[in-house]
Order: C-alpha cells, then structure tokens, then sequence
C-alpha cells in the first residue's frame, strides 16, 4: 500500500466511475446500462477499500460488504423490469419507451 | 429500534397472511399493525438514544418524523381497499413491500452514521422501484419503473461516491465524526470533502425531485399506480428531505460554507422552476407532480435556515403537506377510476354531482395554496417566518412568489368543479371511503386552526 500514494487510487477510480457515467448517458440499450451502473459501483468500492487500507479503518471496508448486497438487490429488481419490459415492447432499447412525456 | 422491528414484522406478517391465502385478514392487520408501530414509535419520546455504535440515533427529531411517515402511510392505506377493489391477483406483496419501504424511509431519519443512510435509501427505492411497476399489464407503468430505476440507480452512484469522497477526507462515517472533522478544519475544507458534499446534495436532491432533477418526477408520477405514486409524493419527499436535514443539522450546526448556496440556489430553481411549469399541465396527476416538486423547493428552506426551531416548521410543514397532498390523491383515485383519465375536464361540474369530494378535493388544493385558515398556510407560515430570522430574505420573497403562481394552477380542479357544467361524469365512493375524505378535510381545517398541537414539540 505504502508504494502507491493514495491519490492514485483516487484518479484511477475516478476516472472508471467517469466511464460509467458516460456509460449510462451515450448507451441506449437496457443491459449495458445496468453493466455501466455496476461499474461506477464497483469502482467506488475500490476506492472505498482504498481509503479504508489508507487510515487503516476498517469502516470503509465493511462499507464495502453492505454496497456489494444492495447492488446485488438491485441488479436482481433491474434485471426484473428489462424482463418486464421486453414482455411488453420486445425491445431493449430504451428510446422505444416514450408513451409518458420525458 | 421498536419502530424498524415493529414494521420489519409487520410486513414479513403480512407475506405470512398472503401464503395462508387470508386476503380479507391483511387490510385490518396492516391498519392495526401500523398504528402499533406508530404507539411504539411515540413511546420513544424523550429517550435519546444511540445504537449500535451510533448507526441509528433514536433523538426526538426521528421519533417525531417517524411518526409523520407511518401516520401518512396509514393515510394512504385507508384507500387501499377501495383501490384494490376487483383486483383479483393477490396483494400481500404490494402491501408488504410497501411496508418494507416505510422502513427504509424510517431508518432515513433515524440515521446516524452514512452507511445507514445508504442502507434507508437503498431500501426505500429499490422497494420503489417494483412498486411503480406493479400494474404489470400497463405500459406506462413498465415504463415509468425502468426510468425510476435507471435514474435512481444511476444517482444512487453519485450518492455513494460522494459518502466515499467524504469518507476519504474526513476519515468517518458517523454524522458525529464528521462534524468533529468540519469544526476542526472550519472554513478551510479539503477540495475533496466539498466534491463529496456536493455529489451527496446531488444523490439526495434526486430523491427528493428537487430541480434540475426533477425531469423524472412527473413521467414516474404519471405512470405509477395512483395509491403508489401518493406514497411517493408523500412518505418518500419527507423522509429524503429529512435526511437531508438531518446530515446537515447534525455536521454543520452554525457553520456556514459554499454547501449553503447551493443549497439556496436549489431551492429557489425548484421553487420557481416547479411552479411555473406547474402552470402548463393538462391534467390534476402531472399537476400534484409539480406541486409536490414546487413543495419540496419550500422544504429545502428548512435545510438552510438553521435554527433550534426549524425542526418543528419543517416537522408541521411535512404534516401538512402529507395530509392535503393524500387527499388529493384520494379524488385523483376516484376520478381515474370513473373517468380513465384526469384531465381537468372530467372534473367538469363534479361538484353538483358529488359535492362532498368536490369540498374535500377545494380544502386540499386550498391547503396546498396555503390560503389561511387551513393547514398548508399556518406550515408555510412558520417555514418563512423561521427562515426570515435566519436572514434569508430574497429567498421567502421566491417563495412567496412561487405561492402566489401557484394558486392559478391549484384554481384550475375548482373552477373545473364549481363553475363548468358537467359532462355526466359522476365519482363512485363507498361510505368508508367518503368518511376517510372527511376525516382528512377536518384535520387540515385541525392543523389550520391549532397548529400548535404540533409546532412547539422539538
């Protein structure tokens, strides 16, 4: 840990939380969305872990465990409404949606 | 802690009921079970106390909201059997995962520390998101669960990412470890602590629709079961606005910072934003959704005016706002059930037909405008007068002129009822119900008159 400073880990996670967002707004299909959500998530773990291991706190870590449940909750209920949604519109592209006024 | 286990139980019972196939059981149970809660929630008056290591600060600020959130959703269940009525799928999971999600939006008051924050509003909205889908069958209830789910993860990101930056900066979750880091450092905050902040103003002013995030508010809305989306616009708006003041009360008492502006700024955008595109809506459902957003640009106040009193403004002003906005839903739900639709011209001379919704739907909108004797004004009343002490003064003079447009747009269902003739449209409403109506009506003209039943508790 000592070796890398820990404004590495901050830049690095940044920048793949970045690629998530950017993720999210460029991409029109349902899946690759929810997969662009799952990476900001995970880079904030790691940089969670590594502020954690930084002040040698476990609290971020532990924090970690609770992220990863909640994210696993609702990739099961995203994966549910894409599900729904192809039932209904066999489609995943999300600019199919536009019945209520965006 | 009795209040979460409480629920927590309530709605595993409920599931319970669901599997041993008792539908007429779980409407009397849940009633029942919600009022428990709320005693067991009121018994902890006065007995400040900190849990697990400071997760869950249990201080009269969260019983005193709690009680709000579960005495609104017992509001919003009294309608529940009319709604329901001739459905024949079974129920036990709406119910129960409407429970579930009350005791999200309770651990979002009572948190003390942002991992328990995180945790209140994961449980809350991911507990939303399958309720704005269950009208399976709908499309615009497909539709308004995929954008609520895909924006609300997608802030829900920013939200983490900034508790992370927090985290990072400060060293600690705990709402008391971040206060003791902002009074050490003072003015001179770390870039990275301000990013945090600003991500996590960003996170929960989502949740709260405050603009410019709100664009997903009125579409939800819209699409989402109207019993639902009173749910929404009442125990999820007071329970985020909540949490956004019990962050900054508890870390920054009295110490002011670039936080404030933003904060002021949003306010005003939403409160002048919400009111005037409130204008321009065709039909009474996207019109509640831009009041609740215009509503919650007035909560917003609260949240920058510090003061001891605050608390008890913004505690009333939540009260009232729940219970004239239920109301509202109350006759929304009637109309759309007779009509198919809520454009403003199926109210059309409705209060010939049935004038007690009619009165009852006028004292809301009413309340909502905040015309004196009832409710809505004696909230905003305190709000302002609390926030002009604290010296905001340009901001109550936004607010104040957000109110005055918004009483064109909260005419509009009156003159439609009062002054148009009517188009044979009649609205069916069993005995219960119309008695739920008027209990609802009599409280506002209650918190109108004695607002001090309420105001001077915190």
């Amino acid at each position: 840990m000592a070796s890398v400073p820990i404004h590495y880990y901050l830049f690095f996670c940044s920048v793949l939380f970045c690629i998530g967002v950017l993720g999210v707004l460029i991409k029109r299909n349902v899946l690759i969305i929810l997969m662009s959500i799952e990476l900001m998530i995970n880079s904030i773990n790691l940089l969670l872990a590594a502020f954690s291991a930084y002040t040698n706190d476990p609290a971020g870590q532990i924090f970690v465990f609770f992220i990863m449940v909640v994210a696993a909750a609702e990739v099961a209920i995203g994966l549910a409404i894409v599900v729904l949604i192809y039932r209904t519109t066999h489609s995943l592209d999300i600019d199919v949606l536009n019945k209520l006024k965006w | 802690m009795t209040t979460i286990l409480s629920l927590t139980l309530l709605g595993v019972l409920v599931l319970l009921l669901g599997i041993l196939k008792k539908k007429t059981l779980q409407l009397p149970l849940i009633l029942v079970g919600l009022l428990t809660a709320l005693a067991l929630t009121i018994s902890d008056w006065n007995t400040a106390r900190h849990l697990f290591n400071e997760m869950l600060i249990i201080d009269n600020t969260a019983v005193a909201f709690s009680a709000v959130l579960i005495f609104s959703t017992f509001l919003i269940f009294m309608f529940a059997a009319h709604y329901y009525q001739g459905v024949q799928r079974p129920l036990d999971d709406i119910y129960a995962i409407m429970i579930f999600a009350l005791v999200g939006a309770v651990l979002m008051t009572s948190y003390g520390n942002l991992i328990m924050l995180f945790i209140g509003i994961e449980t809350l909205s991911i507990a939303l998101y399958v309720l704005a889908g269950s009208h399976k069958e709908a499309i615009t209830s497909n539709e308004a669960t995929l954008k609520y789910f895909l924006l609300g993860s997608f802030l829900s990101g920013f939200l983490l990412f900034g508790i992370a930056l927090i985290y990072g900066a400060s060293g600690s979750f705990s709402l008391h470890g971040i206060q003791l880091f902002v009074i050490a450092n003072g003015q001179n905050l770390p870039p990275m602590f301000l990013a945090g902040l600003f991500l996590l103003i960003v996170g929960l002013a989502f949740k709260i629709a405050v603009v410019p995030f709100h664009f997903w508010a009125p579409d939800v809305y819209e699409g989402t079961p109207t019993l639902l989306t009173a749910f929404m616009a009442t125990v999820v708006k007071t329970a985020s606005v909540v949490a956004m003041y019990r962050f900054f009360s508890h870390t920054f008492y009295g110490i002011y910072g670039v936080w404030e502006t933003t904060i002021w700024v949003l306010a005003a955008l939403t409160i002048l934003l919400g009111n005037f595109t409130g204008v321009y809506q065709p039909n009474l459902k996207r019109m509640l959704a831009y009041s609740s957003i215009s509503h919650s640009g007035y909560m917003l106040l609260a949240v920058v005016a510090f003061s001891p009193f605050t608390g008890n403004a913004l505690l009333l002003y939540s009260l009232t706002y729940s219970v004239a906005t239920i109301l509202a839903f109350g006759i929304l739900i009637l109309v759309r059930e007779a009509n198919g639709n809520d454009y403003f011209t199926s109210l059309n001379g409705i209060a010939r037909t049935n004038p007690v919704e009619a009165f009852c739907l006028t004292i809301a909108m009413l309340s909502l405008a905040g015309i004196p004797p009832l409710a809505g004004f004696m909230g905003k009343y305190f709000l302002f007068t609390t926030a002009l002490e604290q010296g905001l003064l340009w901001l109550v003079i936004i607010a104040i002129t957000g109110s005055a447009i918004s009483i064109s747009y909260y005419f509009k269902p009156i003159v439609a009822m009062y002054l148009k003739e009517n188009e044979g449209g009649k609205l069916n409403s069993g005995v219960p119900f119309k008695a739920h109506l008027i209990f609802l009506t009599l409280l506002l003209f209650l918190l109108g008159i004695l607002p001090f039943l309420v105001i001077g508790l915190l």
